[in-house]
């Protein structure tokens, strides 16, 4: 329950915390690749979209939340209040609650500053390589210190990527009427298609689909929201009563 | 001003939610549903945004296969869908817009 469940001759050795710490940024490596592009046009997105450079910057170094950021700039772009933007944030974010009740028994004996500081960088990418860790080879006293690299190399490759993206964008100033507004819409589609494997997902996406199409003129962006939270019931109500292997008819119009 | 509220704003809605069940010891089983519900939140989120962008790129519908927004979000669903590379998807995709748009229409 606390730190001091772990016996002091279980101290790891500087030589174990190396290895750990390094383990973990390298097996990240192949997570840091896909990031890379998301980084990029991220920055390069939020200046064309009107955010400032550091308030770019500043959700990239304290946010730290990937597709919550790409959102917080798709809505901003379009004129959302920033109520709209942290209400969506945070149910963006709600899956990271999945991931750390997953990693709690093995986070149980950090002190509270240790698990803050591997909380602020559970990203999805990090909790991939940090749970096959945990789940697949023995706990280790420094195994925290591979958590810690895992998270060190994803962040540290995020603000580069964005502080390249920001320049990209501030260099080429012009690039807002090149329609990269529509680099977003592709991100997300790439993000979006490997998800549909099954009915339920795909009922969700297309009812969020057709009520984002048809909610569109609400105020606030509130459209988007009821989008959302239709795709999430639609996808549970599927689970629960399509048959197995129905094949449901998507809409055509708003099939991504 | 506001972009300091937004930002303070974004970490009060994500770093909490990572953090809490790790301040708080012991083991949580969430309702079925509950998870279950959690899993579609990406995707439907992420479609909401996507639909209006193509298919109303300047406020009006425009469900025609001559709206470069469209006939490149088809497309890149398309390569997605095959290929399941974002990579791929985002320069495929990209591509096709940018000739479309700017040669083709």
């Amino acid at each position: 329950m606390s730190k001091q469940d772990l016996p002091d001759n279980l101290s790891p050795s500087a030589e174990e915390i190396r290895q750990e710490f390094l383990n973990g940024a390298r097996n990240t490596i192949p997570l840091i690749v896909g990031a890379i592009p998301f980084g990029i046009i991220f920055g390069t997105l939020s200046v064309t979209n009107g955010l400032s450079p550091w308030t770019a910057m500043a959700m990239s170094l304290f946010v730290f939340a990937g597709s919550a950021q790409f959102i917080a700039v798709g809505l901003l772009a379009v004129g959302s209040s920033p109520a709209i933007v942290i209400l969506t944030t945070f149910i963006v974010n709600l899956r990271h609650l999945l991931y750390s009740a997953s990693l709690v028994p093995y986070v149980n004996r950090l002190s509270q500053r240790w698990r803050a500081l591997l909380a602020f960088g559970l990203t999805d990418e990090s909790y991939a390589v940090v749970a096959n860790r945990y789940f697949n080879r023995p706990d280790s006293p420094a195994s925290h210190w591979f958590f810690l690299g895992s998270v060190v190399a994803m962040w540290g490759n995020w603000q580069l990527c964005t502080l390249i993206g920001i320049s990209l964008g501030k260099l080429i100033p012009d690039m807002s009427n090149w329609g990269l507004d529509f680099a977003m819409s592709v991100t997300f589609i790439g993000m979006v298609v490997p998800y549909i494997r099954n009915n339920p997902m795909l009922a969700a996406v297309v009812v969020s689909g057709i009520v984002a199409w048809l909610g569109y003129p609400l105020p606030h962006k509130l459209g988007l929201m009821l989008a959302a939270l239709s795709g999430v019931a639609a996808g549970l109500l599927c689970a629960r009563y399509c048959p197995a292997n129905s094949n449901e008819p998507a809409s055509d119009e708003v099939a991504p | 001003m506001n972009d300091i509220l937004l930002i303070t704003g974004m970490f009060a809605a994500t770093f909490p939610v990572r953090y809490i069940l790790f301040a708080l010891a012991g083991r949580f089983n969430f309702p079925a549903t509950v998870s279950d519900a959690l899993a579609y939140v990406p995707p439907a989120v992420l479609t909401a945004i996507i639909v209006p962008a193509v298919l109303m790129p300047s406020g009006e519908t425009d469900a025609s296969l001559q709206n470069p927004y469209l006939s490149g979000a088809l497309i890149a669903i398309g390569v997605s869908w095959l290929s399941r590379n974002l990579l791929l998807t985002i320069i495929v995709g990209m591509t096709s817009f940018l000739l479309l748009k700017h040669l083709v229409f």
